[in-house]
């Protein structure tokens, strides 16, 4: 088992221990075919990640995407059954403009979503779940928490408009304090509400003493029931003994015309961007003309590769060299005997000086003679 | 105002072409690079924090947080033309700026129809010799425009330098950047209190 978890790399180490945590909690594998719709995607553009999408005209000349998310086809092909919970893992390729190069990437995304009726556990427990993805990419990582309808019923209670919200929510997003409080100073927000606003801007603590602030700041019925959700499920990951790693982090602003409620991202110690990102979505499920709710969240395996930088010493244990003469069974047969050792053997004719290898050896008539040896 | 802050580091001060400093004692170290690559070191976490302009940060709309309003390096984006000019609403604009980004939400906003070219520098020359018709550019004091026979015509966006952290990093080091932060913030406050009442006292005395 050993020597196989060796041979795997970072990415495919992650997918293989993810797919048996959530196997272990009942999840069920959803595989999907690599093409949808190009529609499904039209109407849902913001709930994209990028929002370009590789279409082709299919053999039936509809035109067809490769597609660019998962979600989003598993809702679109979940049963309608607001009072059932359905619980679906994936782990499959996506194809979307990466950040950094402007240029379309295939991604692997591995990630799992609750549908149907989601209650307190079972937020509770994608949580928990997103907790463990990230502990078995790292164990420092950290698990950002940020609840939509909190921010929600500040704003409504403050009764600014569409614009007005989205320019408040721009500066939380990048923790823009200052210019927080120039916007709310220039639209006259009553005063308590625009320090609870900075506030919340400002605001990073783990889960548990960011709570105890958040409890001075409810104004009414929406955020009480926002804060109660969030003690809630603060409850379940203290029974799992996560809880440290979780932090309250109202920078995380998804888009509100998909999500409501909890939103999270993940970060582990070493890579530049989040590696996981979900939340509850009931508005992606009612557009798209479903009852019920759902909750999920997609781990991107791409930046990976980053984490593990150092290399192997050797790209192979043994190179073996022969000549014109040698004995071909002979050879055949030291092949196999070293590889059977758990050596992995190269065998050529001549060395070119590209390779780097622990020991060389030279095949001879009369058996091998070792020409060099590095330790 | 680093230094000030508790966050020097004395190599900075010699003189020679290296691009690093480092001060283990802080446990700071200073890269040296351009202005408009500030924030992407920054983005991509081969910096934690940076200090970057306002315009950088609107222009390339970097996925960052912008912790604090440093209120050094104050002008104003602007849009500028020969003193002579009127607008005529009806014909398309030509814009040439270095902020081709800016320019465009700044003119989507008013609806208005423009052509945007984009220049590396020396913008003040494109109105002088029909390039454009007007310009999108910082203002500082407007000397180089009056040289030039520009003044400026609307102000766009007041600039100042703001410090900018990695999101990843704000969060992996947060007590440090938080700490880090709550000195400079109080720096800043400090110079504003002495810059009002060193205002104060000249009014006086006028």
């Amino acid at each position: 088992m050993e020597q196989q978890e060796y041979m795997l790399n970072q990415e495919e180490q992650v997918v293989f221990k993810l797919r048996s945590l959530y196997r272990q909690y009942g999840y069920q594998q959803y595989k999907m075919s690599n093409f949808e719709e190009y529609d499904l995607y039209a109407e849902n553009k913001n709930f994209l990640v990028s929002q370009n999408v590789i279409t082709f005209t299919g053999a039936n000349g509809k035109l067809m995407a490769l597609k660019p998310d998962v979600t989003l086809s598993i809702i679109k092909n979940s049963p309608d059954e607001p009072e059932d919970l359905e619980k679906v893992c994936y782990n499959e390729n996506v194809y979307r403009v990466d950040g950094g190069s402007h240029e379309f990437k295939e991604l692997v995304q591995t990630g799992l979503e609750c549908i149907g009726h989601i209650d307190l556990y079972a937020m509770g427990e994608v949580l928990m779940l997103a907790a463990r993805s990230l502990q078995s990419i790292h164990p420092n990582y950290i698990l950002d928490v940020s609840h939509l309808a909190f921010v929600q019923g500040i704003l409504d209670e403050a009764g600014l408009n569409e614009s007005q919200r989205s320019e408040i929510l721009r500066c939380m997003n990048s923790k823009n304090t200052p210019e927080l409080s120039a916007l709310c100073a220039a639209w006259q927000i009553r005063e308590d509400l625009a320090l609870s606003l900075q506030e919340l801007t400002g605001l990073y603590a783990p889960m548990g003493e960011a709570l105890l602030r958040l409890k001075e700041l409810t104004v009414n019925e929406k955020t009480q029931a926002a804060l109660d959700e969030l003690s809630g499920v603060y409850q379940l990951l203290c029974a799992d003994a996560c809880q440290e790693h979780v932090y309250l982090d109202f920078s995380l602003t998804n888009d509100m015309q998909y999500y409501n409620g909890l939103v999270f991202r993940g970060f582990v110690d070493g890579l530049p961007r989040s590696v996981l990102s979900g939340g509850r979505y009931d508005k992606l499920v009612h557009r798209l003309g479903k009852q019920g709710g759902a909750i999920g969240f997609a781990v991107y395996l791409d930046l990976l590769e980053r984490l593990n930088r150092n290399q192997q010493p050797y790209d192979v244990d043994v190179l073996l060299l022969y000549g014109d003469d040698a004995d071909l069974t002979a050879l055949a047969q030291t092949v196999r005997m070293l590889t059977m050792n758990g050596q992995s053997v190269k065998a050529q004719r001549k060395e070119n000086g590209s390779l780097r290898y622990r020991q060389l050896l030279l095949m001879k008539e009369r058996g091998v003679e070792i020409l060099e040896t590095h330790d | 105002m680093f230094e000030a802050s508790g966050y020097g580091c004395p190599s900075i001060h010699d003189q020679n072409r290296k691009l690093i400093f480092e001060n283990e004692e802080a446990g700071v170290r200073y890269f040296w690079v351009k202005p408009s690559d500030v924030a992407i070191y920054v983005e991509h976490g081969a910096a934690d924090i940076g200090v970057a302009g306002k315009d950088i940060l609107l222009e390339y709309e970097p996925d960052l947080y912008e912790l604090l309003d440093l209120a050094v390096g104050k002008c104003r984006m602007a849009v500028a033309g020969p003193s002579v000019f009127r607008d005529d609403p009806g014909k398309t604009l030509r814009v040439a700026t270095k902020f081709p980004n800016i320019a465009r939400h700044y003119y989507a906003k008013q609806s208005r129809a423009i052509d945007i070219i984009k220049l590396n520098g020396s913008i003040e020359l494109a109105p002088l010799l029909g390039l454009s018709d007007v310009i999108v550019d910082i203002v500082e004091t407007g000397t180089t425009l009056k040289e030039n026979g520009l003044e400026p015509l609307e102000t766009i966006v007041p600039i100042s330098a703001r410090l900018i952290a990695n999101k990843v990093s704000f969060k992996f080091k947060n007590t440090e950047i938080k700490a880090l932060c709550q000195s400079l913030s109080e720096y800043c406050q400090e110079v504003k209190r002495q810059h009002d009442k060193d205002s104060t006292l000249r009014r006086n005395a006028e």
